[in-house]
């Protein structure tokens, strides 16, 4: 029997009974459905992400104390006293690839205005930053180098901290304070815009002398913001910073190094990274569903079997063999997981439409995720659908013709 | 093929049915030939084994001993994709109840052999077309099954047999479901068919009538042949 005819003959089948065909495809329409869905939030977290990186620029470096072995884990980084205000100044000074450098000390503490209590990140950076990172003042000015370099307790609020303390009252000039010591706010940063995962403008920037001596209490700095001339000379700007600090750090050749330099890419992988993982984790929570979809139609199969034994009785009595009525029954269950599957993939992309639009997730839906749940759709066809379809084909012709 | 014209030779034949400790002899040793072109009735009491003996010359059931051969072809021994072949190709079976397709036109019915064929869609068609035609029933293609009365039924069901060009056509008790007069009616279409293609044709019947219809007339009692009547013309 041709394939065509056997697809024509499913259809029939699947026809003659539409309520029951729809409710069968409909486990395989809510789990295609919410394949798509829930990967195309994880997609979109990390669609947005790669944005926000590539946002920042490609001439930026990042120098942390502690081995390249490291590289990208916690606690790696960050616990080493090995880099020093130092070794930035000397970055600038002894490469002409590098343009800024911003020291940095950061850490997370409570700040308090009038009766208003804020818990934030406080970055102690240098004068440079704003440049570096490309984010704009939106009120009042940065501190300068005097200020950074006397250690004044000085601070540029990030919008939405500006919004959480002054509620749209006038903070410049206002003093606020950072565990317990008053700092006097003179500018505010313009809002780099928060999304559903976390905020760029939850920061309060000083001085980084300042939070050395004030609230770190430490006379090395955690890490170095670096940006290049330009961003074609990232790669050639990173040897520059690793051969420096090597001498300075009189670090013998063929020994490790005890700092490590990470440009955008590196920082942007392991981000993305996080983003797939949860991308499989969503995606694989709602494989479940699709799962009992596919026993769902293994169920319907079995009985649908049971009830056309006297069909399957006379199409063997008039020369059907065992794997006509096999692909029969094994067509008919991959044409209604198919089914299932596109119109799971309509639900999927109409409900991940109505995620972003009303829960204010980025979502993005990729032909890959649409192809992989139509073939898983169609798997899960075959492979809920094989069992009923061997037990008919291997039903005897005159006990199926008896059949009551 | 040409030494003779035999269409079915049995010998020896039986069939035992096991159900758990208890064993059932259906047949009990038949030993029949019958000449390609012949229209034979078997008659006999109820559950004398002629449903049984039509199965497995009908290819559906295969003997537990002896030897079955169908147009010179030991069919006896082959497998079940074999035997699925063959019934396609060169066997009609009629059944008392009609085993048509439920809530399918008449003319998917005939198709249905053809389906299982290497025959394209158009000649399908035209086939199954003629086939109903043959049976007199033109107009009808499109009725669904349970839109035709039992005659008709009976009429599709005899198409459907005959539309793959088989050599032999098996009726169980054809007009076993239907009433006299309809039950003659149909009678005139197999001996129609008979007599203008030469088809051989076999059929079970209780009903004495319908015996004038055959040439030759088996008795069959406790899974035997009791004696074989030739009809005088
Ligand atoms: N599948 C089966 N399993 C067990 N016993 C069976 C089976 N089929 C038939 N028999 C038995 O075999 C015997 C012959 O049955 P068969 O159907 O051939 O009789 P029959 O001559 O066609 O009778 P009827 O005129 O009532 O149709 C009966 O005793 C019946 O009970
Ligand atoms: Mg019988």
């Amino acid at each position: 029997m041709k394939i065509l005819r056997t697809i024509k003959v499913a259809l029939k089948a699947l026809g003659r009974n539409k309520m029951r065909t729809f409710l069968t495809a409909l486990g395989i329409i809510i789990g295609v459905g919410a394949v798509i869905a829930m990967v195309s939030i994880g997609q979109g977290a990390k669609e947005e992400v790669e944005a926000r990186f590539s946002e920042m620029g490609t001439n930026l470096l990042f120098v942390r104390p502690g081995s390249r072995q490291f590289r990208g884990r916690h606690g790696g980084g960050g616990s080493y006293d090995t880099l020093t205000e130092e070794d930035a100044k000397a970055l600038v000074e002894n490469s002409d690839l590098i343009q800024y450098v911003s020291p940095n000390v950061n850490t997370r503490t409570q700040v308090i205005y009038a009766n208003k209590n804020w818990n934030t990140s406080i970055y102690g950076v240098g004068h440079h930053y704003p440049l570096i990172r490309n984010w704009e003042i939106d009120e009042g000015v940065f501190f300068s180098e005097s200020q950074v370099r006397s250690g004044q307790k000085v601070c540029v609020l990030g919008s939405e901290v500006n919004n959480n303390l002054f509620e749209g009252m006038y903070s410049i000039g206002q003093v606020i304070r950072i565990k317990k010591i008053p700092f006097r706010v003179i500018g505010t940063m313009k809002s780099k815009g928060a999304s559903g995962w976390f905020s760029q403008d939850d920061v309060i920037f000083i001085p980084y002398t300042t939070a050395q001596t004030r609230l770190v209490g430490i006379d090395h700095v955690q890490s170095i913001d670096v940006s290049a001339v330009n961003g074609k000379v990232t790669a050639e700007a990173q040897e520059h910073i690793e051969e420096i600090l090597r001498i300075r750090h009189k670090i013998a050749p063929g020994a490790e190094d005890d700092f490590n330099v990470r440009d955008m890419a590196d920082i942007q992988e392991g981000a993305s990274e996080a983003t797939q993982v949860l991308t499989i984790l969503l995606g694989g929570i709602a494989s479940i569903s699709l799962l009992v979809g596919g026993i769902g139609i293994m169920n319907i199969m079995l009985v649908s079997v049971t009830e056309r034994i006297r069909e399957i009785g006379v199409r063997m009595s008039v020369g059907a063999r065992e794997r006509d009525i096999l692909l029969q029954f094994l067509i008919e269950a991959i044409v209604l997981s198919l089914m299932g599957g596109l119109l799971g993939i309509v639900l999927g992309v109409g409900s991940s439409r109505l995620i972003s639009q009303f829960a204010g997730m980025e979502t993005s839906v990729s032909m890959g995720s649409i192809l992989l749940a139509f073939l898983f759709a169609g798997s899960v066809g075959i492979f809920f659908g094989f069992y009923p379809a061997r037990k008919a084909s291997k039903l005897d012709p005159i006990d199926a013709l008896r059949y009551e | 093929m040409s030494e003779n014209n035999n269409i079915i030779k049995l010998e020896n034949i039986t069939k035992t049915y096991v159900m758990g400790e208890n064993k059932l002899d259906a047949l009990k040793g038949i030993s029949y030939t019958i000449k390609r072109g012949a229209m034979i009735a078997i008659m006999g009491p109820s559950g004398s084994g002629k449903s049984t003996l039509m199965n497995v010359i009908g290819c559906l059931d295969k003997p537990t001993s002896g030897t079955y051969y169908l147009e010179n072809e030991l069919v006896s021994k082959l497998d079940k994709n074999r035997l699925a072949g063959i019934r396609n190709k060169r066997i009609g079976f009629v059944f008392q109840n009609f085993n048509l397709l439920a809530r399918t036109s008449a003319l998917e019915n005939v198709e249905l052999p053809l389906v299982y064929s290497n025959v394209s869609a158009k000649e399908t068609r035209e086939r199954a077309q003629k086939a109903l035609q043959q049976v007199g029933l033109k107009g009808r293609e499109d009725h669904k099954t349970n839109q035709l009365s039992g005659g008709e039924k009976q009429r599709v069901a005899i198409a459907r047999a005959l539309v793959n060009h088989p050599s032999l056509i098996l009726a169980d008790e054809p007009t076993g479901n239907l009433d006299t007069k309809t039950g003659i009616d149909i009678m005139e279409v197999f001996k129609s068919l008979h007599e203008k293609s030469g088809i051989t044709v076999v059929l079970v019947t209780h009903d004495p009538e319908v015996t004038v219809y055959a040439e030759k007339v088996i008795h069959l009692r406790d899974g035997l042949i009791e004696n074989e009547k030739r009809r005088e013309t």
